[in-house]
């Protein structure tokens, strides 16, 4: 395929440059990992279109003539020229497309502590696209924990559909929380969607400075024990919804050699990234946030298709989503004690089974690669590279192909091509 | 009602609704291990969006699929690693 225009990620981000591109007369291909559009906020709306702003944006997303490829994952990329090879359940597919907007979203944060590989231990956004793809969750006792406002969102949409949920335990101190909370006044959309989760969550205890610093159970989760402060207890549950945060999934920038700003991929105003024609938006970018996710998504699907000067006029737009999204991350950034949460023998790569004792011999991600296999495993340290950025303050930047465990046939007909190529 | 489903996981029969992914029918199942660790532990689904790889079974005798991206077909042989 040879689209003016390819895409990965049919999330907010994805789906509002797909709109643009395409408005813009560009021929479009959309990659995507799930069975579905929507990225994980929108997951399953396909259907449901719960939500009057998802609701507008799947309606114009669906009356697109662009191919849009489900449960197609990104194995490798090349930057010159732009070449894209991906694998779907039955195919091998090459993309060589003139602009490419990345808009592979983020993952949850998720920091190991004693009993957290017990199955029923999940990510809080994980549990929920767990209950969106049908795992009953009617009378189940949940506890929500971690960081962020995803927590709230989380409990509510739990509660809504029968869960019993015990308690929230936000790490961030009331402090921080109510700082955050001041913000919210100058953003009065912002400040109706949080009195209205507020409303949701009646009767469901919002604990802040408070975290679950034990998992226990015998061959499934059984109960947590809560910190906050000196006091600690123990709480029932069937599931445990945990996740610090955000994480960008920044892998295939990497792969293509773009150049990052911390974790995220550096983007200039019209959100090209170091590589010429190659374009990101949305929590790639940043964690920010549905509404920046979708400005970010606009501006790149006109810049990549030469429009930039209605590029220009959406801006303001994202300096506004900006603002919010900054306040946000410094409300909610994490505290040091939960770099002691783990114990000698916690695992904390869960593919190869790393114990956090022979991490702490290592000096660097590389070395602990090395020694242990830490990230090694098919996750390709998608869950211990961004802990191991917290516990150990190691950065794990080397990405190489296959992004994700692939199938032979996709990987021996690359290397072919790429030997004839060289010859 | 949505349409059900027929699969079967780990030999056992079990209806579940269209549009319900693999990794949520293993847990309506009532199974809570879907693979077995390098060291021997059971472990689950995770990150419920393709990214942790820990909820990866059998299906159709194709290995490793993260049954959390995947939605049942009619007619799917799932095999957990138990």
């Amino acid at each position: 395929m040879k689209p003016d225009v390819a895409i990965v990620g049919a999330g907010p981000a994805g789906m509002a440059a797909a709109i643009r591109a395409t408005a813009a007369g560009a021929q479009v291909v959309i990659l995507d990992d799930s069975p579905g559009a929507g990225g994980q906020i929108w997951r399953g709306m396909e259907q449901t279109q719960n939500g009057r702003q998802a609701r507008e944006w799947f309606h114009t997303f669906a009356a697109l003539r662009s191919s849009v490829l489900n449960n197609c994952r990104v194995i490798s990329a090349s930057r010159a020229p732009l070449k894209l090879l991906a694998e779907t359940p039955a195919h091998r597919v090459e993309i060589s497309p003139r602009a490419l907007i990345l808009a592979t979203g983020a993952r949850e944060l998720f920091l190991p502590f004693p009993g957290w590989t017990l199955p029923g231990v999940m990510g809080a956004g994980g549990l929920q696209a767990m209950a969106k793809s049908g795992l009953p969750i009617a009378g189940k006792r949940i506890v929500v924990a971690g960081s962020g406002p995803l927590l709230l969102a989380v409990g509510a949409y739990l509660k809504s559909h029968g869960a019993k949920v015990k308690l929230i335990a936000e790490q961030a101190s009331r402090m921080a929380i109510a700082r955050f909370a001041v913000h919210l006044i100058t953003q009065p959309a912002k400040l109706a969607q949080a009195a209205g989760l507020q409303l949701g969550l009646r009767g469901v205890p919002y604990l802040q400075g408070c975290w679950v610093e034990e998992a226990f159970g015998d061959r499934r989760l059984q109960s947590v024990r809560i910190r906050r402060g000196v006091k600690t207890w123990t709480v029932d549950c069937d599931y445990a919804a945990i996740a610090y945060g955000l994480y960008p999934n920044a892998e295939l920038a990497l792969l293509l050699g773009c150049r990052m700003s911390g974790s995220c991929v550096a983007v200039d105003e019209l959100q090209r990234a170091s590589i010429e024609n190659v374009y990101c938006a949305g929590e790639s970018t940043g964690i920010g946030g549905v509404d920046l996710s979708l400005v970010e998504g606009e501006i790149a699907g006109y810049a990549a298709t030469g429009e930039t000067g209605r590029a220009h006029a959406l801006f303001a737009r994202r300096k506004r989503a900006q603002t919010f999204a900054e306040a946000l991350n410094s409300a909610f950034a994490l505290r040091p004690e939960l770099r002691n949460l783990p114990r000698g023998d916690t695992f904390v790569c869960r593919c190869e089974d790393v114990t956090f004792k022979h991490l702490q011999q290592a000096t660097s991600f590389r070395a602990a690669k090395l020694h242990t296999r830490c990230g090694m495993g098919p996750c390709q340290a998608r869950v211990c590279g961004p802990a191991t950025e917290f516990l150990f303050r190691w950065k794990s930047e080397s990405v190489r192909p296959p992004l994700f465990p692939a199938r032979l046939e996709t990987l021996i007909e690359h290397k072919t091509e790429e030997q004839e190529t060289l010859s | 009602m949505p349409e059900q489903i027929e699969i079967r996981i780990d030999g056992k029969p079990l209806a579940v609704a269209a549009g319900t992914s693999v990794a949520a029918a293993i847990f309506l199942a009532g199974e809570s291990c879907f693979r077995t660790s390098v060291t021997g532990e059971p472990r689950a689904a995770l990150c419920g969006m393709g990214i942790c790889f820990e909820c990866r079974v059998t299906i159709d005798g194709v290995p490793h699929c993260r049954s959390c991206q995947i939605l049942a077909q009619p007619g799917m042989e799932i095999s957990t690693s138990r």
